[in-house]
């Protein structure tokens, strides 16, 4: 029995055992260096594979959704497509155009995916898999994610293209509104957690009582912020029904209207890895990050959980983005104003609460309405006050 | 209440995804290279010439009239007359096209060619497979090309073809009568003047007519 145990252990570690043991053959000066790169190396191959994935996935998907195959013609189910597409990108040719800021418009992209990667540094993918545990992990990772902001708009700026410029100014209002109801919704774990380390907060989740885990979701206020976080992060990562800024049929792409080839793809990529790097985040923080959902299963590595709950949230993903039309832009804000920033606020207020009440049912009943009946309060009142009426255009008459 | 419209919207994008893996009805999409859907009979997308016969060039029907490379309203449809003459389907000597291009980049398919040409020379295609590395010389067809059979012809369009052909058949026929009621005039009226020049014979010629059967 303990032979097994030790060796699930070992499964576990294997690749913090792998690492250690690759770096005991180098000289000690040379090791944190060199212990950094393997870190970033892995961490690259391992989410550039899931993006190629994830691009297959969303494409598939999508067109069961639609009642379509989606690809199916290269290789097995057309399983090796983002193959196919990587090489497609990377043979086009590269326009800029002639007016174009040349050397802005080349940072945006590598900007974009540089900051959108740097936000994996605090993850914790597993059990003591995270790159540098960091006592202000949290709020690292989120002043990191506003660095994407300024790639975007320096994509837009430098393009010098109406529409570029439109995506651009829309991707801002857009992150900079969604920014802040995503960060206090993230404030809730951190109130109760009272720690801004990833890896506290994860350690904190996985302990059991019966086979139950003590997820932060598992909690009115939980949910009610990962739901707040969820909807924040979509926005945040200019998902459909979120997708103002590129918006296809509005303006054309929006601020990577004006890039082709590789760099394009290198946005797509941003994009991906972005999202990846915020469902990651909520994982973290309300998921229970690398723990397992029940007490008896804790023998399967902690790092497929991770990924498993991943791609459960980049499946929901896809499932939304499949169902949801676009929102017009002041419905976009009115939400993120009217409604996300007020619930968080009040979700913020539910979490005291709950601190300072006694354990027990009482708790419960008290904290879930505080949640549960301004939500329906709100959101019935917003859609109370809208008024129908002829418009009237003033400048067309 | 919140929020309904989107659950609703979710239960019916889950039902596509998992019915599209079940029943296979619901998956509208042909796979192209190995499947095709039958064409419906009005498809067309760019003209060809008719021709009658075996050979293309004895029974082409088009009579070089020039109508259509008027009209066409892109201006694709380039014409040179021939110098000689040759019988048409009627038996009519008439020139014919020496050289007939259309530039298929340029027509836009919008059958006006076909409706002007008197004489059901032009027809529309239904052949969608023209793609091709060759961006000039492989989308200018020449008369060869543009040639194809009235079976063909039959066979793409069927009830439009056979109404044309129970036209041509009956202006044949027509023709043939006029052409027979013609001789017949004509052999009547040498066999008068025959007679008028000989009365001597005068009993003989009259005897069919005179015959009372
Ligand atoms: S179909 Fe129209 S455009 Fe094409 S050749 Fe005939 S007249 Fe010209
Ligand atoms: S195709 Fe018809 S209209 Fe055109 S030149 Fe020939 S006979 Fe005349």
């Amino acid at each position: 029995m303990t032979h097994l145990a030790l060796m699930t252990q070992h499964l576990d570690q294997i690749f913090v055992l792998t690492s250690h043991w690759l770096l005991s053959y180098l000289p000690i000066a040379l090791q944190p260096l060199c212990s950094a790169i393997l870190s970033v190396a892995a961490i690259i191959i391992a989410f550039a594979t899931l993006f190629a994935l994830t691009t297959l996935l969303e494409r598939k998907g999508l067109g069961r959704m639609q009642n379509r195959y989606g690809p199916n013609r290269v290789g097995p189910c057309g399983l090796f497509q983002p193959l196919a597409d990587g090489v497609k990108s990377l043979t086009k040719e590269d326009i800029v155009p002639i007016r174009a800021d040349r050397a802005v418009h080349f940072m945006a992209p590598v900007l974009l995916v540089a900051a959108s990667f740097m936000g994996y540094a605090v993850l914790p993918i597993g059990r003591n898999m995270v790159m540098v545990d960091m006592n202000a992990g949290v709020l690292f990772f989120f002043a990191i994610g506003s660095l994407m902001e300024l790639a975007v708009f320096m994509a837009g700026w430098s393009s010098r293209s109406k529409y570029s410029l439109l995506g651009a100014m829309r991707a801002i209002a857009q992150m900079i509104s969604y920014e802040v109801p995503l960060v206090l919704a993230s404030v809730v774990v951190l109130m109760q957690a009272g720690s801004l380390s990833t890896v506290a907060i994860v350690n904190m989740q996985a302990t059991y009582s019966g086979i139950w885990p003590h997820w932060f979701v598992f909690t009115p206020w939980g949910f009610a912020g990962f739901a707040l976080f969820m909807i924040a992060a979509t926005a945040e990562s200019n998902r459909s029904p979120f997708d103002l800024p590129e918006g296809e049929s509005e303006i054309i792409a929006g601020y990577y209207t004006e890039y082709s080839g590789f760099k394009f793809a290198l946005f797509f990529l941003g994009e991906y890895i972005g999202m990846f790097a915020t469902s990651g985040m909520a994982i973290t923080l309300f998921l229970g990050g690398w723990s397992a959902p029940f007490s008896f299963l804790t023998w399967i590595p902690s790092y497929f959980w991770f990924f498993a709950k991943l791609l459960t949230i980049i499946s929901v993903f896809i499932w939304i983005r499949g169902t949801l039309p676009r929102l017009r832009m002041d419905q976009l804000m009115n939400l993120a104003w009217q409604f996300m920033l007020p619930m968080t606020l009040l979700n913020l207020l539910t979490t005291g609460i709950w601190h300072f009440m006694l354990p027990g049912f009482l708790r419960w009943i008290v904290c879930s309405t505080m949640v549960i009946v301004p939500c329906i309060l709100l959101g019935s009142g917003l859609k109370y006050k809208k008024k129908f009426q002829i418009r009237t255009y003033h400048f067309s008459q | 209440m919140v929020g309904e419209g989107i659950l609703k919207g979710l239960a019916e994008t889950a039902r596509n995804f998992f019915g599209s893996y079940v029943s296979k009805d619901r998956l509208t999409t042909v796979q192209y290279p190995e499947q095709r859907e039958p064409q419906i009979e009005a498809t067309r997308d760019f003209p060809f010439l008719v021709y009658d016969g075996a050979d293309w060039q004895q029974g082409m029907r088009c009579v070089a009239c020039q109508i259509c490379e008027k009209e066409c309203p892109p201006k694709c449809i380039f014409i040179e007359k021939s110098k000689d003459k040759k019988p048409d389907a009627f038996g009519k000597m008439q020139i014919y096209p020496a050289t007939f291009n259309i530039d298929i980049s340029v027509c836009m398919s919008c059958q006006i060619c076909v409706e002007v040409c008197p004489f059901d020379a032009i027809k529309m295609d239904v052949e969608y497979h023209q793609s091709s590395d060759d961006r000039f010389g492989a989308l200018l067809l020449n008369k060869q090309r543009l040639s194809k059979s009235n079976e063909y012809y039959n066979a793409i369009h069927p009830t439009e073809a056979s109404a044309v052909d129970a036209q041509r058949a009956e202006e044949l026929a027509k023709l043939e009568a006029k052409a027979k009621a013609a001789a017949e005039v004509k052999a009547a009226a040498e066999a008068k003047a025959a007679a008028d020049a000989n009365p001597a014979l005068n009993a003989s010629p009259q005897q069919p007519a005179g015959d009372p059967q």
